[in-house]
């Protein structure tokens, strides 16, 4: 087993099995960080206690206890997702000295199975970005080529995952935030259904469409990963009850009869050459193994990229306020507290503690709930998006699941698109409306551009049917005419 | 009421704190009298990524309160964000019901100087407490145990006409949420605060004059105090040729006046939206019913059955009424004595005195009701007088013990026995012969009573009065 390129499954194997100790595999997935992640910038903080974690795990399995099923296998998460004891600041100066007291829920599940947190990954300021250069820890290179960016917002989950600092990692997904960093860097990257992953202890952007996910290297590690994070949480009330089946035992590439829907308003040109190249190819390649192509019109797309950001503007207004520098946080340097008015206390602690991007979001969402506006824009942004919904639902009727592309193009040079606000949201034009929808959905690589930067294809399925979205995925990934291909700094 | 030609309008808005073991939205205590911050989690310090998730306790006593206010229930109501920045709330929005509260539509009949006021509830919605700042000095100190109390805020129509009758709104309320159980109606730890809208208007006009919201009173009689005051304020500021600002003013009880908190040109944009936290507070109709069906009689019927029934006065009916665990007492008493009006006066003169005088409640009353019905029916059977049935009652307060205990182990049996009053009587007259010789010859009158008196004394109160009386007047004929 070569330690850089194994799957969860044979890492958790090979440690229940006293093949190899967690202890050896955690201090070699600590050398990688150490030795690459300068040119990278994808971690913000280390765990500390892992050795010492991965030790007690040994301990356990010498002593011939039971383990979970994620035995020693070495994760990263978002720093979205709080970590008790360890540094949780969603990327921005707001939180950059917050140590939370509580895990997330996703993160006590991945302790519970025994998977060994190495430490926090880099992202976009509360996750509002598609480039990772919003963050408060700068920016992260792609492990394709640095001189491009990871994409956004969990940039450092996807270039650690790429590179093989970790053997798993943790994203979260708003519009788009854990398949366009997927695929650009060329890794498996899924956002489930919406309630499937507890968003406790998650920082909230926008809380009707947030959802964690896995950020691996195959279908089969996503699958795994999702059976261990997925499932109902009495600390959320959004979660779903239904069971959380064993998709990883069921995948299935057998493509025979499966329909695949093509969205016709996303078909009107304007794709990169090789994203479009990907997308035929991926289109025939389904084909061959059986599936049967149908087009359908999602009219309502059209305004998933205005209506996704009217709706999570609005929320990220209110879910930000909290950042007040009153309890914990950032609290600008004031001499002395009795002298300023607490207008003064906000004006200047909010002013200095976020970043330009999050202050335009606020901004936006702050106005359009306001009395006079509420109306004509959250409100009929929420009518819009129970009209996707109702689109997607009958389209599923017709197919089982759906094949777009991630995104228009592959990943772009760090520097081009910051400066243009709204050219960087067309990014999320292929993404949002999943989110909108409350649907599962995947990016599975399967291209490379001219320029040698992966391309992934977003395979969407209907609420909770990500068993089919997982087989498609992994028929993909089984005909894939990239597999087998390293980034650059590997 | 009549106030220089003007009527004032009034509107209340009520918070009922509901009496449930955790906050609202997660399992932090809700004990009053805990440390600074002690019942402060992540999810009431309003930390990053945590949720609410809602308390079922602290729906049920909504919908009871809801029910007994002849409100509508929502079978779907909607849990929004009310955002605004201030130091003792936390997540920078309360989160409290919006354009779908879970009650609507009742209202609540009481007595006003002896005539019935009906007033309108609009709505009563459910919402979080925010936490509580102490200004001290230079700095700001704030304690969030409050922060995510569970609140019921109950608001009438403008339906109020004096401060007289708010004030009785406001202990009409009081008492229903006590009979429900739902809060414990302490005005002193907050658990219900009032406010209120004042406005004034010429008699016979259409239009309402604008309106002062007065925040905050913590107490029915600075209530009717505020409102009373505020009357008055207004009168004379339109009497003055001035108009009325629409404004939130404060009470202080020290000064017995009103003041200016902010104007309505200050007033708070709060960008109402539903929490996407929180799914739609669904209610099945079972549940409503289940909830309808464990309602207990409420204060106003029960009166009404007391005087129908019990052929109690109303006034006896009311003062029993006023809170439900006298109610429930006398009612206990009653079911044992079968004296509906010996059970009431008991009740309302003699234990009420000892309650009063140890500053007891009636739920920590040595003597329960079973006893003191029985010894009523000492009472009615003849057993003992009601003279001597106050001695054992002092020495059951004091002792806990029972009646008929306490009556033989003091030798307290009424004497009935004809014999033995004769023998008693043959000695008091032999002791007093110049008194019986002044009675026959008429010298002097009424010398009976003198007779009856020291025949009691001499048989310790025991002697069965009536007989003492008729042996008497045949001895002395």
């Amino acid at each position: 087993m070569e330690l850089k390129f194994a799957s969860i499954a044979e890492i958790a194997r090979a440690v229940k099995d006293k093949k190899i100790s967690a202890k050896e595999i955690t201090t070699y997935f600590l050398n990688r960080i150490e030795s690459l992640d300068s040119k990278l910038n994808s971690f913000t903080a280390l765990n500390q206690k892992a050795i010492k974690q991965a030790e007690d795990l040994d301990v356990r399995i010498a002593h011939g206890e039971a383990v979970g099923v994620l035995a020693g296998v070495p994760f990263g998460i978002k720093e979205m997702l709080c970590t008790k004891g360890i540094q949780t600041t969603a990327g921005s100066k707001m939180l950059s000295n917050f140590v939370p007291p509580y895990d997330s829920t996703v993160v006590s599940r991945l302790k519970a199975s025994d998977s060994i947190i190495l430490g926090k990954l880099n992202q976009d300021e509360f996750a509002m970005g598609s480039s990772n250069e919003t963050s408060f820890h700068g920016s992260v290179k792609n492990p394709w080529n640095l001189d491009f960016v990871p994409g956004g917002s969990s940039g450092g989950s996807a270039a650690a995952q790429a590179a093989r600092l970790v053997a798993g990692s943790i994203g979260t997904d708003t519009g788009g935030s854990i398949r366009q960093p997927s695929s650009f860097c060329g890794i498996v990257g899924v956002k489930p259904t919406y309630g499937r992953v507890s968003r406790y202890g998650v920082v909230a952007f926008a809380s009707s469409l947030d959802q964690a996910g896995p950020m691996v290297s195959s279908v089969e590690d996503a699958a795994l990963t999702l059976e261990v994070i997925c499932g109902h949480d009495e600390m959320d009330s959004t979660t779903s009850q239904r069971p959380v089946p064993q998709w990883s035992k069921n995948i299935s590439t057998n493509m025979n009869g499966i329909k695949v829907g093509l969205i016709k308003e996303y078909m009107r040109g304007g794709l990169d050459a090789d994203v479009q190249r990907t997308f035929d190819e991926s289109i025939e390649a389904l084909k061959k193994m059986g599936a049967q192509i149908i087009e359908l019109s999602i009219s309502m797309t059209d305004f998933s990229v205005p209506v996704y950001y009217l709706v999570s503007g609005c929320e990220a207004s209110s879910n930000l306020a909290r950042y007040d520098g009153v309890r914990y946080g950032y609290r600008s340097d004031f001499k002395n507290l009795s002298s300023i008015s607490l207008d003064e206390f906000y004006g200047k602690t909010r002013g200095e503690g976020f970043g330009s991007e999050v202050k335009r979001r606020i901004m936006l969402g702050t106005y359009c709930l306001s009395s006079g506006y509420y109306d004509a824009y959250y409100l009929k942004a929420c009518q819009v998006r129970r009209l996707l919904t109702n689109q997607y639902l009958e389209g599923f009727q017709k197919c089982d699941v759906i094949l777009s592309p991630v995104t228009t193009s592959p990943a772009f040079k760090i520097g081009e698109r910051i400066n243009d606000p709204l050219e960087m949201y067309l990014n999320d034009i292929f993404t949002t409306s999943t989110n909108l929808a409350g649907l599962p959905g995947m990016s599975i690589p399967f291209g490379i551009s001219k320029q040698g930067l992966p391309i992934g294809m977003q395979i969407t399925a209907k609420h909770y049917d990500e068993q089919r979205m997982l087989n498609v995925a992994a028929a993909l990934e089984s005909v894939s005419p990239v597999k087998g291909l390293k980034p650059y700094v590997i | 009421m009549s106030f220089r030609g003007y009527e004032p309008v009034i509107g209340i808005e009520i918070h009922v704190q509901l009496d449930t073991e955790s906050k609202i939205f997660c399992s932090d205590s809700t004990e009053f009298n805990a440390g600074d911050n002690e019942n402060v989690s992540p999810v009431s310090a309003g930390m990053p990524g945590t949720l609410p998730v809602v308390n079922k306790k602290a729906i049920e006593f909504a919908i009871k309160t809801g029910l007994a206010l002849g409100c509508n229930i929502r079978r779907k109501s909607v849990f929004a964000r009310k955002n605004y920045f201030y130091p003792d709330l936390p997540k920078g929005y309360q989160i409290s019901q919006y354009d779908q509260p879970i009650c609507e539509g009742g209202s609540v009949t009481f007595k006003v100087e002896n005539v019935d006021k009906t007033v309108s509830i609009s709505r009563a919605h459910l919402e979080e407490d925010a936490g509580k700042s102490n200004h001290s000095g230079e700095c700001t100190l704030i304690n969030l145990n409050r922060a995510g109390i569970p609140l019921l805020e109950i608001v009438t129509g403008p339906d109020l006409r004096s401060a007289v009758e708010a004030a009785e709104y406001g202990r009409t309320i009081r008492q229903i949420v006590r009979y429900l159980d739902v809060c414990d109606g302490n005005l002193e730890e907050g658990s219900m605060r009032c406010d209120c809208n004042v406005s004034v208007r010429k008699i016979g006009a259409e239009k309402l004059g604008t309106k002062v919201e007065i925040k905050n009173v913590n107490s029915f009689r600075f209530v009717e105090k505020a409102i009373e005051y505020e009357i008055e304020r207004q009168i004379e500021v339109i009497e003055r040729g001035d108009r009325i600002i629409q404004e939130t003013r404060l009470w202080d009880p020290d000064k017995n006046k009103t003041f200016s908190m902010r104007t309505k040109e200050d007033a708070q944009e709060y960008r109402y939206f539903p929490d996407p936290d929180l799914l739609p507070l669904i209610v099945s109709d079972e549940m409503i019913e289940l909830y309808r069906k464990q309602l207990p009689e409420l204060p106003i019927a029960r009166a009404k059955r007391f005087q129908a029934v019990h052929n109690l006065p109303e006034s006896d009916a009311l003062v029993l009424t006023s809170e439900k665990s006298m109610a429930d007492y006398y009612e206990e008493t009653s079911a044992i004595s079968k004296n509906y009006k010996a059970s009431s006066n008991w009740v309302m003169t003699e234990l009420m005195r000892e309650l009063n005088l140890e500053k007891k409640l009636i739920s920590e009353s040595p003597i329960s009701p079973k006893q003191l019905g029985r010894l009523i029916l000492l009472i009615d059977s003849g057993s003992i007088s009601g003279k001597i049935a106050k001695v054992v009652f002092q020495e059951m307060w004091l002792t806990g013990k029972d009646p008929e205990f306490v009556i033989k182990e003091k030798g307290l049996v009424q004497i009935t026995d004809h014999g033995a009053i004769e023998k008693i009587v043959d000695e008091i007259l032999s002791a007093n012969q110049q008194n019986v010789e002044d009675h026959r010859s008429g010298k002097k009158k009424n010398l009976m009573g003198f007779f009856v008196g020291a025949v009691l004394k001499a048989s310790k109160g025991q002697a069965n009065p009536e007989i003492v009386n008729k042996i008497l007047q045949e001895k002395l004929r």
